[in-house]
């Protein structure tokens, strides 16, 4: 008997996330530190699991360095298995042909090796940048009940912003005929979410006709599933109700961030029957002290903290000294804010030094920029980063997201 | 260098200092500083050190430390060569499980002759310490010592059952002595030695022929003047777990910044990984002085505390001086003052519970009050 697996998943983390600016400069968005202790990549992995899925290819091509040492054996979401398991998927070179991964279905198609080695009966395509929890199994079994030979998970979006989105229309049975790629005027508000299933058969056919044709841009939303639809394959779309949130720029990172905080959250990373997996840093409990006040946070193992943290999520390992304000922030890891600095409305990324009475950002209120800072910077003592301004090793310039 | 020692590790010995927190495990099981057990500091001594083969010396009530440990992994441990190797009791002639150190070691000497390494490092799990087994590996060979015991410089010993140990200038053993009449500082011998794996064998063998049971006594204290018995200086920070009270006290030294600082700044201290969220403080909460660790939920005030893994404080309620283990869940407008619960423990709406620094008020595992 062959060894297979019933659903394989391919994740897309090959994304450069250039709209998160100075985060983004040295590791893929995928990577990016997210909710006090985890990564954006944590989030679809952790689905995976908690959905019975074990094989899923990471596919990668941005700045993989820390990305790759991040998943590493996949152990800590139970994913280093002998047969299946989480396995990274770069660009290689052919024997005929090698290049870059091209769009997403070209990335897809360039690991068909990868995929057909487990003969699975479905294709699972998530994307590495959104933070929500899925139970992929029940898409899956969505799938099989409607016969269809791809179906899309799809959300509500706010009708203003719906042009930003790939569009499902779809008849009351929830069967797409017509999918609209940001259209300009948006005929419903059902926004495709980029997770697909796909009866593989279906989809391996799809990509090699894909690939043959010179004038496709080898992307998903834009080539494949338009082409399965007019070629008359069952499309069907899959309502999806929970919190779902692309942290594909500065603000919508903040208030996904933001979204962790109060007694009821509008996302809840703590619960007990979907728990987020993610790899653990190697520190104590964190150590709040005689002087420090920290109210409505999220403060993660290893932190420091003698001074005042309002409204803010704080990563492994950050101090925030006597005298110094945190406020409506998102600090990363190893991060030091010294005594009376103060810092509103920001995002610091990991190893930066605030020094004493700098000033980073502004009061948050409508209008004024959210101020993001590179790792390894230091901003000097009595320094001011105003609202807005991203600042790292190599880039100045303005955040136009705030 | 290190890869020349396998380690062994005692999980039992010393449970009777602390029954309240041994009754359902071993020492080396017991919780400690919010997210650690005993065990962890005696492991990660040895792993840091580059130790990748470590034996569990076990005898019972050790589900819990088995659980612990699983595969080894969160130590580095799980290694297709060594890594963590459970010794449970072997008895091939009595009914009994060992009784003492000596009898022990002689259930393990199976284990012993299969490996290769020239070293073994003996270690109990009864302190908290960063202690560099390198060095005292390096001290021993420099010496060419027969055994070589790390000792702590402390004031007043109130333990049970401990050896004092008088080493000249050269840290050669004058004089051993087991729990000996005297006040003022001593070199307390901190449970954790060095000696070839040869002479080991050699002790243990002897010590059969000759029906000799302890190895403090017949085998340390009678042969101090023949024995190349040496005495390295541990100068860093210990905390000897040798009762409730000192478990109590020395939890709450962790609130010191230096003693944190040298226990935790290098993030070498492994543990099991449970994957629990960071912990939230909600609107209206209040944390002084505390430790908090990951997976809690604060809605009420603590001051003075060490909060493991998972803890539950309810609106309302006021938590001091106390140490509040995993998973544990206080309701609303609870008071409680110098406690110690153990793990899972409930405390239900309005209760008020008080100990005191001598004599925390302890509430057992799973209890609801």
């Amino acid at each position: 008997m062959q060894r297979k697996k019933e659903c394989v998943a391919m994740l897309l983390a090959g994304g450069q996330g250039s709209r998160l600016y100075a985060l983004t400069n040295n590791i893929a968005k995928p990577a990016v530190a997210f909710g006090a202790k985890y990564r954006i990549i944590d989030f679809p992995l952790s689905n995976c699991i908690n959905s019975g899925i074990d094989t899923v290819g990471v596919l990668t091509q941005y700045q993989p360095l820390e990305l790759n040492e991040y998943i590493g054996n996949g152990q800590p979401w139970d994913l280093d298995r002998s047969f299946g398991g989480v396995h990274i998927l770069s660009p290689y070179q052919a024997k005929k042909k090698s290049s870059w991964f091209e769009g997403t279905a070209n990335a897809i198609y360039q690991n068909m090796q990868f995929m057909k080695k487990y003969n699975p009966d479905y294709v699972l395509i998530l994307s590495g940048d959104h933070i929500y929890k899925m139970d992929y199994a029940a898409m899956i079994k969505a799938h099989k009940a409607t016969g269809a030979d791809c179906t899309i998970a799809a959300i509500e979006v706010p009708i203003n912003e719906a042009s930003r989105f790939g569009i499902l229309n779809t008849n009351p049975d929830g069967s797409i005929y017509e999918f609209e790629e940001k259209p300009k005027v948006p005929k419903s508000n059902l926004a495709s979410m980029g997770i697909y299933v796909f009866t593989a058969s279906k989809l391996f056919r799809y990509l090699e006709a894909d690939e043959k044709n010179p004038d496709s841009s080898k992307d998903f939303g834009k080539d494949v599933l338009p082409a399965m639809l007019n070629a008359g394959e069952k499309m069907y779309s899959y309502r999806f109700n929970g919190y779902w949130k692309d942290v594909g720029t500065i603000s919508s990172l903040w208030e996904s961030n933001m979204d962790l905080l109060g007694e009821a959250p509008a996302f809840d990373v703590g619960d007990q029957n979907w728990k987020i997996h993610s790899r653990n840093p190697l520190a104590p409990p964190e150590y709040i002290g005689e002087t420090a006040v920290v109210d409505n946070s999220l403060v993660a193992l290893g932190c420091e903290i003698e001074g005042t943290v309002i409204n803010s999520v704080l990563a492994t390992g950050v101090v925030v000294e006597r005298g110094a304000l945190v406020k409506d922030s998102v600090i990363m890891a190893d991060t030091i804010v010294k005594q009376n600095a103060k810092v509103e409305y920001s995002i610091i990324d990991e190893n930066v030094k605030v020094e004493e009475n700098a000033v980073v950002g502004k009061p948050r209120a409508k209008g004024v920029g959210i101020a993001v800072l590179g790792r390894d910077i230091t901003i000097a003592s009595g320094a001011c980063v105003a609202a807005g301004e991203i600042l790292d090793k190599d880039y100045k310039g303005e955040n136009n997201n705030g | 260098m290190a890869n020349q020692a396998v380690g062994v590790i005692f999980s039992n010995i010393h449970d009777e200092n602390i029954p309240e927190l041994s009754r359902k495990r071993t020492m080396a099981s017991i919780p400690f500083g919010g997210r650690y057990r005993l065990i962890d500091f005696a492991l990660s001594n040895l792993v840091n050190s580059g130790i990748t083969t470590v034996g569990i010396v076990t005898k019972n009530n050790y589900q819990s430390l088995i659980d612990h440990l699983g595969s080894g992994k969160d130590w580095d441990l799980a290694r297709k060569d060594g890594g963590i190797i459970l010794l449970p009791p072997y008895s091939d002639d009595t009914d009994v499980p060992y009784t003492s150190r000596l009898e022990a070691l002689k259930g393990i000497t199976g284990f012993l002759h299969r490996r290769k390494e020239d070293y073994v490092v003996i270690s109990d799990c009864d302190g908290i310490s960063r202690i560099d087994i390198a060095d005292v590996l390096r001290f021993h060979e420099e010496r060419q010592a027969d055994i070589t015991m790390v000792y702590h410089a402390e004031k007043n010993v109130k333990c049970k059952y401990f050896m004092t140990l008088e080493p000249d200038e050269t840290g050669r053993v004058k004089s051993l002595q087991i729990n000996p009449n005297k006040s003022g500082t001593v070199n307390r011998y901190i449970n954790v030695m060095i000696m070839s794996r040869e002479f080991l064998l050699g002790t243990i063998q002897d010590a059969v022929t000759r029906g000799l049971t302890s190895f403090g006594h017949d085998i340390l204290a009678k042969n101090v003047d023949t024995l190349k018995l040496y005495g390295y200086a541990f100068e860093g920070y210990y905390a000897g777990i040798d009762s409730i009270q000192s478990y109590y006290a020395h939890s709450m030294e962790l609130l010191d910044k230096n003693v944190r600082s040298e226990l935790f700044a290098a993030r070498d201290i492994y543990t099991k990984v449970r994957d629990s969220a960071p912990s939230k403080y909600i609107e209206g909460a209040t944390v002084k002085n505390s430790l908090i660790s990951d997976g809690c939920v604060i809605e009420g005030t603590v001051e003075n505390c060490i909060l493991f893994r998972g803890v539950n404080i309810g609106k309302g309620s006021v938590v001091r001086n106390s140490i509040i283990m995993q998973d544990t869940v206080i309701g609303a407008n609870v008071e409680l003052d110098c406690v110690i619960t153990d793990k899972n423990a409930v405390i239900r709406d309005r209760r008020r519970l008080a100990g005191c620094e001598e004599l925390p008020y302890f509430i057992g595992k799973g209890r609801m009050i």
